[in-house]
This record gives C-alpha cells, structure tokens and sequence, in this order.
C-alpha cells in the first residue's frame, strides 16, 4: 500500500517534471512572445504540479529524500513518466497536437483525482484542474486553427497527430499500484476515463479536419521505466547543474 | 504575546513580490495562523502551482515574524482549498485597478470563465469596455494580456480562477 502510493505519486510527478522541462524549451523561442509567454506559463504551472507530487512521493518514501533529490539524482532507468512527455517538440503544431492529447487526458484525470480519499493528491489535483481548465482551452484552440489555417499548417499538423498518436495507449495502462490504490478511494480508474477521452479528441479532430493513423500498436514501457532514446539527453541538460555541483545553494 | 488577528495585522504589512500595491494577506493566500507560545505555524497556499514568488512570500513572512519576536517558525504549503480569485476583497479589486490591473470581474461560480463566454473587460486606464484579449496568457501564470481598442493600451487582467 504504502509502497503503491509512492510508486504512483512518482509516476504523476515524473509525467509532469518531464513534459515541463520539454515545454520549457520553448522559451525564447515561441513562434511569437505572445505563445511563447503563454507556453511558458503553462510549463510554469506544471513544474508546480510536478513540485507538489515529488515532494509527497519524497515524504511517503520516507528516506530523507528531498523533491529536488528525485528530480536531479535519479537516471532514466529510474523515471516513470509517460512516454509521451519526452517526445520531441517537434514544430508548433506537433507541440500543440501533443498537448492536446494531454491536456483532454488530464482535466478528466485530476478531475477524478479531486474526489480521491488521500487528502494531499486530492489537494493536488484541485488546484491542478483550474489550471488545466486554461491550458486545454489553449492548446485545443491552436489544433482547431493549424487544422483549418492553410494546407502548411494542417500538413504539419497532420504529421504532427502521426508521430504522436501511438504515445497515446499509454495514458491508459495500469498496473497492480492503481488497482491497490483503486480499491481504497485513492487512485483513479483510468478505463473509467477512456471513453469520455475518445469522444473529446474525436470531437476535436473533426473541427481540425484531422484523420487518426492507423497505428499496428501502441508504444509502452514507461511504468517499467523503459524509455525512448530521448529521456537522457532531457537528464542530461536539466541534471547538469545540480550534479556537478550537489551541495549548491542559492 | 501575540494573537491570531495581531499577526494577520503583521503580515498584512507585506506585500505581494509581483504586485506591491495589494498585501499577502489581501491576495488571500495566508489561510490559517496557529500559535503555541514562541513556536507559530503559517499556513500559505499558492495563488499558482507553479507560482515563482511563493518561495519569497515565505521568506519575507519569515522575516517579519522574527522580528517581531517569534523564535520558532514553520511556514506549511498547502493546496486545499484551491485559491480562488474570489478570495480578493472589493478594495483589493479597486488597488488594482488603480494600480493599472483590470480586476477579475466575474466569480468562479457563474462558471462563464470556462466555456470564454465572457463579457468584454473593462480597461483599468480608460474605463472603456471596447477591449480584446490578446493572449490568455500574461506577464505572470494569474494574469492574461488584454488590449483596449479605444486608448490603445495593453494591460493585465488578473484571471478568474
């Protein structure tokens, strides 16, 4: 029990460090200073999110670890976010396809985990659900306007939803944590989400004119820590600091 | 020794890092003082997950209390209840305003901030309502950029959460 509460806070907080830490590389570079301090607000409020899981995952380990400890001195082989979270960034539209993908899953995610009956997620998750109220609003308005802007844009897109979509399956997958969490009033079931999602993002690829490849299966192995080539080149930059100078303070 | 509303008075003398002309204590995100002796608890919550001057609201909360005499200080994060822009009292609105600010002008529960029906904000300069919104998305996470079509001028608009 104790064990599952860690293990999937963690994993709640690494989806959310690691898709922040790839938003942020957005910054300075925005398509415009307009989006580019929109997409750095909304990395902003996810580094939060990912600080109040860590430091609760940190607490429920019980090992005199810190939150700054398990995001800068764990390797890849140890991180369990999302696969989807460390995709490349891609251009605008893959960015924001991506995101969507996301910000759909996650307002019906921390939704649930609102009601959850461990008071510190829940306490999470409320706050989070304002936010994300903001970031789906954003993201899913781009995809609706890259969709139906000129041929560039919706190729791009397009192309974007077909290097992205076999992350997806993954937001769904479970493991023995959720079904012991599940069982008390903790954690969410994630099939009871899945259809309310499929409508959703049917519904908003259909104003984006946008088809849904074909995929033959859907990439897994992040709640076994496996990873895509990309998470350790993300370690690599966002630990180096902290690593080569551990006992820093500022 | 002090009371509950004495250090409420005391923390109301700090104000908000990113928005100096409104207290911390008027912002809303010091919800509950307990105090045993010499040892006091502060209560704070984030206005953002993400917010970049928690860590000095704590400092400068810190601060304040030691000088005041408190040895034993502990300052706790919490995120439940969610602040909400509700929070903010009517003459915190109005040092807003004054401030160059537009304030929110809804409450969360009419629910319009959700679905963007909202009505058109009123520009803090000018008072015009012929204003757009430029990005939903401002100068910090509270805030979204907005531009009144009469003066010209972009502004803030502190957003409804």
């Amino acid at each position: 029990m104790k064990d599952s509460l860690y293990n999937y806070t963690l994993r709640l907080g690494d989806t959310s460090l690691i898709l922040a830490q790839r938003l942020s590389e957005w910054t300075g570079h925005g398509p415009f200073l307009e989006e580019d301090l929109a997409l750095t607000n909304i990395a902003l409020d996810i580094f939060g999110r990912a600080k109040g899981l860590l430091e609760y995952a940190a607490k429920k380990e019980g090992k005199g670890r810190t939150e700054d400890d398990l995001a800068f001195f764990r390797s890849d082989r140890e991180f369990f976010n999302l696969l989807i979270t460390e995709q490349p960034n891609g251009d605008y539209a893959k960015t924001m396809i991506r995101q969507s993908i996301i910000d759909c899953f996650d307002l019906l995610f921390y939704t649930e985990l609102a009601k959850s009956k461990d008071l510190t997620l829940a306490g999470i998750a409320s706050k989070s659900v304002k936010e994300i109220t903001y970031h789906k609003r954003h993201s899913f308005s781009w995809v609706v306007r890259f969709g139906n802007g000129t041929e560039e844009s919706f190729s791009r897109l397009q192309k974007g939803l077909n290097e992205i979509w076999a992350y997806s399956g993954e937001l769904f997958e479970m493991n023995e944590d959720d079904h012991n969490l599940i069982k008390e009033g903790i954690a969410v079931d994630l099939d009871s989400l899945k259809q309310k999602w499929e409508l959703e993002i049917k519904e908003l690829f259909e104003k984006a004119n946008l088809v849904i490849p074909e995929t033959l299966f859907m990439q897994q192995g992040s709640r076994k820590a496996l990873h895509s080539e990309y998470l350790g080149y993300i370690l690599a930059e966002m630990q180096s600091i902290p690593r080569m100078h551990p006992n820093a303070k500022w | 020794m002090h009371t509950k509303e004495e250090v409420f008075a005391l923390l109301s003398e700090i104000p908000d890092p990113e928005i100096p002309v409104i207290s911390i204590v008027e912002l809303g995100v010091i919800r509950e003082i307990l105090i045993e002796g010499t040892h006091i608890e502060v209560f704070i919550t984030p206005t953002y997950s993400g917010c970049p001057a928690m860590k000095q609201m704590e400092d400068d909360v810190r601060k304040k209390l030691s000088e005041n005499g408190f040895n034993e200080i502990k300052s706790t994060i919490i995120y439940s209840p969610a602040w909400t822009t509700d929070w903010l009292s009517e003459e915190a609105k109005l040092k807003l305003q004054n401030y160059g600010i537009a304030p929110p002008e809804e409450t969360t529960s009419d629910k319009s901030f959700l679905t963007n029906s909202k009505k058109n904000i009123t520009c803090p300069r000018c008072k015009n309502k012929n204003t757009v919104m430029i990005s939903q998305f401002g100068s910090t996470a509270c805030k979204a950029l907005y531009q009144c079509k009469e003066c010209l001028e972009a502004f803030d608009y502190f957003k409804c959460i």
